[in-house]
C-alpha cells in the first residue's frame, strides 16, 4: 500500500534467521551501564528497521557522525508495506520491494539481528531474544505494530491463513498468500474485506487493496464481485476512490460502511463468511481481514502504551511520555492527526533523532520542526491519487495544515493529472527508500 | 556498548581482561573509545525542514524519475515559483497543494538551501 509504513521491523515476528552470538552471552552481559562515558561514543539504539528505524539510523549516521549507531533487526532485508498491494495487481513482485539493510551498514550502522523483546528504561537497556542486553544512552523505538489477535472473533493467527491479513509481513508471505488465493478463485468469485476502524496502519492502503484487486479481476475474472465491510462511515480520500472504483470497475466494488452494518465481528473460516455486528452473514470466496491493531507488543510490555494500546509521545522530541531517553517514532505512537504513514515515520525519525543528539549535548531539540506527509494510492493502471498535510507540533498535539486531495472531475477531464500522479507515486517510492536503506 | 562492539571487544581482549569487566572491575565502557579529540564532529547538513522534500525530490534535492531536481536552483526563483504555487498561478500535479503549508520564512530556509547545493 502506497503510504503504509514499513512492516513491524524487530518485534513480533517468526522465522527468524538469527546471528548466534552463542560465546557473546558473556561479553554482553557487561552491556555497560547506561550512564555516558567520558570517553566512549554516545551509543543510540535503533529498535526495528522499518521506515522509522531505518531513516533514523541513517539519518544519525550521516548527520551525527560521531553517535555509536546499533540497529536492532531480526530481519536481513525489508520488505514495504508500501507497494505491497500492487503485488496483488501483478505490477510488482516481491524482489522490487525489498530492501537490504547492508547500505546502513556500509555507513557504519551496527546491525545486531536478533529480535529485541524488553527494555529496561531504568538500566537503559534492551533485551534480545537470545538472552543478550544492548546498552544505550538514547534508544529510538520504531517497532511498529501488532494485530490484536481476537479483536475479531474467529480470528487468530492460524485463521490469517485461511483468510490472510496480508498487513504484517516480514517474510511477504501474507501477501504472496492473499495473491495466490486470487489467482485460484474462479470467475464469479466474491472478494471479501474486513476493514477496521481508526486508528491503524495506512489510512488509505486498503481502499487502494480494494482498487489493485478490482484491476486484476477486472482483467483476469471480470464477473467477479467486491464487498468491502468497513467499521468505520469516512475513510482517506474517499470521494476520488469511489469516483475511481466507479469509472474504472463500473459496480465491481460494493462498499458497505458502518452504518449500514458493514463492522466485521465475527469469521467463520468453515462456511468461509464474515459476519457483521447485526447477525448478517457474508459468504467470500476469497477473504482480507485487516484487523484491529496497537503497537507492538514490546511498546506495551514496556509500559510505554496507555490504555488505548498505542504509546502517548512528546510531540517535539517524540520521547515517550512514560520513560524518559526512548524516543518512539512510526505507527506505534499516538499522533494523530499525522497518519500512520512510512513517509510520517521517515521524516519525524530526523526530529526524533536530532533531539536525542542535542539531548545528548545538554541542548533542547531542534525548534520549529516541520512534519511533511504525502500519501499517494493507486487506483488503476495510471491512474493515482494523493492527499497531502503539513503537521506541526503544539504543547498537546499536532496541528494540521492540509494540503487537500487531487482534484475530483470526470476521468475525460482528469486524464493527466491521474496518469502524472502515478508517476509521482513511484518516484516517491524510489526516493523514500533510499532515504531510508541506502 | 552493544553486542557487535562486544564481538570487537572480546577479540582485542585478553581473557583475563574480560573476566576482569565480568568482575566488575572500573573500565571505561570501550564502545569506540575515542578521545574527544578524535569524535567526529557532527555534519552541518540541511536544515531539518528540508528533509522532506526528499521523500520525492531525492538526495540533496538531485531530482529522479518524475520530478524535477531543485539542486542549484536559483534563490530568488525558488521563491517566486513556490509563491505561484501557492497562489495557484502555476499548474502543478502535487506542489500547488504543498506550497501553501509553509510560510515565507520557511520557503526562505528551503530556498537557502537548495540554492546553494550544485
Amino acid at each position: 500500500m502506497t503510504a503504509m509504513t514499513a512492516m513491524t521491523g524487530a518485534t513480533g515476528m517468526t522465522g527468524i534467521t538469527r546471528r548466534s552470538f552463542g560465546t557473546m552471552a558473556a561479553a554482553a552481559a557487561l552491556a555497560a551501564p547506561a550512564t555516558l562515558s567520558a570517553q566512549g561514543a554516545p551509543r543510540l539504539v535503533v529498535v526495528g528497521g522499518g521506515f522509522g528505524g531505518a531513516s533514523a539510523a541513517r539519518f544519525a549516521r550521516i548527520q551525527y557522525p560521531q553517535l555509536d549507531v546499533t540497529l536492532i533487526e531480526p530481519q536481513g532485508k525489508f520488505i514495504t508495506c508500501p507497494y505491497g498491494n500492487l503485488l496483488l495487481a501483478g505490477r510488482r513482485t516481491l524482489p522490487q520491494i525489498t530492501h537490504s539493510y547492508d547500505g546502513l551498514v556500509k555507513r557504519g550502522v551496527k546491525h545486531v539481528r536478533d529480535t529485541a523483546v524488553a527494555i529496561d528504561p531504568a538500566a537503559r537497556t534492551v533485551r534480545l531474544a537470545g538472552g543478550e542486553r544492548v546498552g544505550y544512552d538514547k534508544l529510538i523505538l520504531s517497532p511498529g505494530i501488532a494485530i490484536r489477535w481476537g479483536g475479531i472473533a474467529g480470528y487468530d493467527e492460524a485463521a490469517a491463513e485461511t483468510f490472510p491479513h496480508a498487513w504484517l509481513d516480514a517474510d511477504g508471505a501474507q501477501i504472496s498468500l492473499l495473491r495466490r488465493q486470487l489467482e485460484d478463485m474462479p470467475d464469479g468469485g466474491v472478494v471479501g474485506f474486513a476493514i477496521p476502524d481508526n486508528p491503524y496502519r495506512c489510512p488509505p492502503g486498503p481502499y487502494e487493496r480494494i482498487s489493485m484487486v478490482a484491476s486484476y479481476l477486472k482483467k483476469a475474472k471480470p464477473r467477479s464481485k467486491i464487498l468491502a465491510l468497513d467499521a468505520k462511515d469516512q475513510f482517506s480520500k474517499q470521494g476520488l476512490f469511489q469516483d475511481g472504483w466507479k469509472e474504472l470497475y463500473g459496480d465491481m466494488v460494493e462498499w458497505v460502511p458502518l452504518g449500514k452494518d458493514g463492522k466485521v465481528v465475527r469469521v467463520d473460516l468453515k462456511e468461509k463468511v464474515f459476519e457483521t455486528e447485526f447477525g448478517n452473514r457474508h459468504k467470500v470466496d476469497v477473504g482480507n481481514v485487516i484487523p484491529p491493531q496497537s503497537a507492538a507488543k514490546i511498546a506495551i510490555d514496556a509500559g510505554l502504551a496507555n490504555e488505548s494500546g498505542w504509546v502517548p509521545i512528546t510531540t517535539r522530541t517524540f520521547e515517550a511520555q512514560k520513560a524518559p531517553h526512548i524516543h518512539v517514532i512510526g505507527d506505534a505512537t499516538i499522533a494523530a492527526p499525522m497518519p500512520k504513514s512510512g513517509y510520517i515515520a521517515n521524516n519525524t525519525s530526523k526530529q526524533a533523532v536530532a533531539a536525542a543528539a542535542a539531548a545528548l549535548e545538554g541542548k533542547p531539540a531542534p525548534a520549529d520542526p516541520v512534519y511533511f506527509n504525502t500519501c499517494f494510492s493507486h487506483v488503476g493502471d495510471d491512474y493515482g491519487i494523493s492527499v497531502i498535510n503539513i503537521f506541526r507540533p503544539t504543547d498537546t498535539g499536532f496541528q494540521d495544515t492540509p494540503g487537500g486531495v487531487s482534484p475530483r472531475g470526470p476521468l475525460s477531464e482528469r486524464r493527466e493529472q491521474r496518469r502524472l500522479e502515478a508517476l509521482h507515486a513511484d518516484t516517491w517510492y524510489a526516493s523514500i527508500t533510499e532515504d531510508a536503506f541506502s | 556498548m552493544n553486542a557487535s562492539t562486544l564481538c570487537q571487544v572480546r577479540s582485542r581482549l585478553p581473557l583475563l581482561a574480560v573476566a576482569a569487566l565480568l568482575a566488575g572491575a572500573a573500565v571505561a565502557s570501550p564502545s569506540g573509545a575515542q578521545s574527544p579529540e578524535q569524535r567526529p564532529e557532527p555534519h552541518p547538513g540541511p536544515p531539518l525542514i528540508a528533509q522532506a522534500c526528499a521523500g520525492c525530490h531525492g538526495q540533496a534535492g538531485a531530482g529522479g524519475g518524475s520530478v524535477p531536481r531543485i539542486a542549484g536552483h536559483n534563490r530568488d526563483l525558488f521563491i517566486a515559483q513556490w509563491k505561484a504555487f501557492r497562489d495557484k498561478q502555476r499548474p502543478a500535479i502535487i506542489m500547488d497543494r504543498v506550497a501553501p503549508g509553509y510560510t515565507d520564512a520557511e520557503v526562505a530556509l528551503l530556498a537557502d538551501y537548495f540554492s546553494k547545493l550544485k
